[in-house]
């Protein structure tokens, strides 16, 4: 497996770099970053609270967080990441369901294990259609159904393109599912289970964490690690390169592996958005299933019986009942 | 407070039950409180749980306590609009069936609410619907629509009992002092007079127009939740006037079954009568057929425009392995049952017109089932979930216990409130023996209609 080649640190701090020579780009305009391994300092400066009870200010680039702690306030994170307006690219010629993306997801995101966020579906769009593996995270619509819908404002659509849910604002009224036409959002039925030190991090919108009993929440293009120059754990994970993420004011988007024109993939590949006709404007676009990278039964043939069931109906419809 | 011999004779009928407080009636009360407190624990279960106890899940995320919410609220909706075309229509054979609607119409609108609050995840945070409305949301203008619909209802209710508690406070009842008294302040010192008269009438006159262009503004609203999102079975321009009229049909039914059971319970044959129910079954009848037009147009476009996401719930609903029964159910039993018992003269009888309604009224809160269930079962995506759970929506045991417990407050308060007031109101009765000269005088001025002498 190509994937298991890779240092798991090494990946990792490669990935920042690139995805830091993608912040980087911003500023500078053209794409000669060296990636190098010093801090650099951004202009941020940031206000905090010292333990002697004074109110200090530092340079953002030297802060050492911990992780899932939220760099922002709840106010900043309802107005988003300036200049910023993530999207997202998933090449279904590339996806074989090696569900590597939803463990990551879930990981990072203390979800057990039936709450998935991102999930896999096997789509066939007709009778003599082929199938073909569609992973589908929250498609953070520019005209979204939920956030429309919300009548507390716990859910909000952000100026980098983001849909985010505060959960502390949240009260369980499950509209914003009813309304959502991708079945994205899932509801903490009962009491969530977490790590003590998870449990007691301050909530904020851009972490989703703690987890709270009787709110909803969703796929939140990780914002928090967006602010740290990381990618999402899901495009991380994939061994396939599936997924492109960035930014589209920047018209770039990466898996990880290239860094690409976000216009020009699209034109190549003949991007398109997932039922366009319901007007909801998603941010996530799909390369259709040309050419692909594997037989679909790659995906299915290894899963256990518990996931294959799933797939069942339209892997083996002459065992349906 | 004066009344004539008619009025006072339905007075002195109906003295006893606001005097008394039976055996019976403790039986019926703590009966229905052994209910509420099982409804009581079923909702601890939930609060301390967790809404994992509910059968919903994230496809099917509204479950029986939404359809009660429909329910219930519809009632509430069609009271008002009932007893208000009989009061401004100035109809002399609604009179004492107006009373029986306005209490519907208030119970109602207290219990109906208690049900969607039931599928809030966070009761501790209800209040954020006040403190961050946001005004583009279905939901906020459902909670501004029933707060000022239950705020008219209860003003609407009190105002036609002013006359009535006034003959109350007067009348030397046998009761407990504390009864008295409240009669006395309710009664906001009406003596009868000219000015009184007038005040009372005009307030009741504009209340009963705010009232009915209320209820159909607040039943759209509550289509809306519905109707407002892209979901097949729920996205379609007919919602409102579907739900006003599904409202008022089933709310003509509770008020013919309210109806018998009172007449039988505390005697009131003389006053309510078979006319009443003759009347309100033909009311019935035409709501009937409007209902099923309506239903048979939205099911009649979607299965013949066929779009997929459309026919896969219109699938679902004329399948007999999945809802096709119920579906008959709902069409048989709360449309064509109705029309048939009402239209055949030799089955138009008291008991049968009730029992019609009785089962229509069942038959509307399982259509209100296949409105809600169905579609959330039908994502767009498929749902490749192997948790049956989350694929099929059943109803679990504390869902039912609180929508019995619903049912049971529901009639309590009926029980109680016969028990405050009378349920035929005495003051604006009218001897229906004299009604056939009535209709040929001119058009009494406002003032001289309160109180036909």
């Amino acid at each position: 497996m190509q994937h298991d080649e890779f240092n798991d640190n090494g990946r990792r701090d490669f990935l920042k770099n690139v995805a830091m020579a993608t912040a980087v780009t911003a500023a500078c305009g053209s794409l000669t970053c060296s990636c190098s391994s010093k801090k650099p300092t951004v202009a941020q400066k940031v206000k905090l609270l010292s333990p002697e009870g004074e109110i200090v200010e530092i340079d953002s680039a030297y802060l050492n967080h911990q992780e899932h702690m939220a760099i922002v306030s709840k106010l900043e994170a309802r107005e988003g990441i300036a200049g910023k307006k993530f999207v997202m690219v998933v090449d279904l010629a590339r996806c074989k369901n090696a569900r590597k993306c939803i463990s990551a997801c879930q990981k990072w995101h203390y979800r057990p294990e039936e709450t998935e966020w991102l999930t896999v579906k096997l789509l066939k769009d007709s009778d003599k259609g082929a199938p073909y593996w569609f992973p589908k995270q929250c498609f953070h619509c520019d005209n979204p159904p939920c956030v429309k819908v919300c009548p507390v404002d716990a859910t909000f659509k952000r100026n980098d393109g983001l849909v985010l849910i505060d959960n502390e604002r949240c009260i369980g009224c499950k509209f914003c599912m009813a309304a959502c036409p991708y079945s994205t959002r899932v509801f903490n039925w009962n009491e969530p289970e977490m790590p003590a030190d998870i449990r007691d991090l301050v909530s904020n919108p851009e972490t989703n964490l703690p987890a709270k009993v009787g709110t909803v929440e969703k796929c939140d293009f990780c914002p928090d690690r967006a602010r740290e120059g990381l990618l999402p754990p899901c495009v991380e994970a994939c061994p396939n390169g599936v997924f492109y993420f960035g930014d589209e004011n920047e018209d770039t988007v990466t898996n990880g592996e290239e860094t690409v024109s976000f216009t020009q993939l699209i034109k190549d590949r003949a991007g398109y958005r997932f039922l366009e006709e319901l007007g909801t404007k998603p941010r996530v676009y799909y390369l259709p299933p040309k050419d692909r990278q594997f037989p679909v039964e790659r995906g299915y043939e290894n899963l256990p019986d518990k996931l294959k069931d799933r797939f069942r109906d339209i892997m083996e419809p002459a065992a349906k009942k | 407070m004066e009344l004539n011999s008619y009025q006072q004779q339905a007075f002195n009928h109906q003295r006893a039950e606001i005097e008394k407080f039976g055996k019976k009636n403790w039986f019926f009360v703590i009966f229905f409180l052994c209910w509420i407190a099982a409804g009581a624990y079923a909702l601890y279960l939930q609060i301390s749980k967790g809404h994992g106890v509910t059968g919903m899940r994230d496809n099917v995320v509204w479950g029986l306590f939404i359809v009660n919410f429909i329910f219930f609220i519809g009632l509430s909706y069609a009271g008002a609009i009932i007893a208000g075309v009989l009061h401004l229509l100035k109809v002399p054979w609604g009179r004492p069936i107006v009373r029986l609607a306005q209490m519907m119409t208030v119970i109602s609108v207290v219990v109906g609410p208690v049900f969607i609050l039931l599928c809030v995840g966070r009761f501790d945070r209800l209040h954020h619907l006040f403190f961050y409305p946001r005004i583009q949301s279905p939901m906020t203008w459902d909670v501004m629509a029933v707060i000022t619909f239950f705020a008219g209802s209860v003003l609407f209710l009190y105002l036609a009992l002013v006359k009535d508690l006034a003959v109350y406070r007067d009348a030397k009842l046998n009761i407990p002092k504390w009864k008295q008294r409240l009669y006395k302040f309710l009664a906001i010192g009406y003596r009868g007079a000219a000015s009184q008269k007038r005040h009372l009438i005009i307030s009741q006159n504009l209340l009963a127009i705010i009232m009915i262009p209320l209820s159909i503004i607040v039943a759209s609203i509550l289509s809306w939740i519905f109707g407002m999102t892209l979901r097949p079975g729920w996205h379609s321009t007919i919602f409102g006037p579907y739900f006003v009229l599904g409202a008022l049909y089933s709310g003509c039914g509770v008020l013919i079954v309210a109806m018998w059971v009172y007449r039988k319970m505390y005697n009131l044959d003389a006053y309510i009568t078979k006319k009443h129910f003759v009347n309100l079954g033909y009311i019935m009848m035409m709501l009937a057929a409007g209902y099923g037009y309506f239903t048979f147009s939205e099911y009649f476009t979607n299965w013949f425009g066929s779009a997929k996401w459309e026919s896969e719930v219109i699938d679902k609903l004329f399948n007999p392995k999945e809802y096709g029964w119920w579906t008959l159910f709902a069409n048989a039993a709360g449309i064509l049952l109705p029309i048939l018992i009402v239209a055949i003269p030799a089955t138009r009888k008291i008991s049968l017109i009730t029992i019609a309604a009785f089962i229509m009224v069942m038959a509307l809160w399982v259509k209100r089932y296949l409105i809600i269930v169905p579609t959330l079962e039908t994502p767009a995506l498929p749902m490749q979930d192997t948790r049956m759970e989350y694929v099929k929506y059943t109803a679990t045991w504390p869902e039912w216990t609180l929508t019995i417990a619903g049912v049971a407050t529901f009639l309590l308060f009926f029980t109680l409130m016969a028990k405050f007031v009378t349920v035929v109101p005495v003051s604006g009765l009218e001897d229906p023996h004299l009604q056939h000269n009535h209709q040929h005088e001119p058009e009494p001025a406002a003032n001289q209609t309160v109180q036909p002498a």
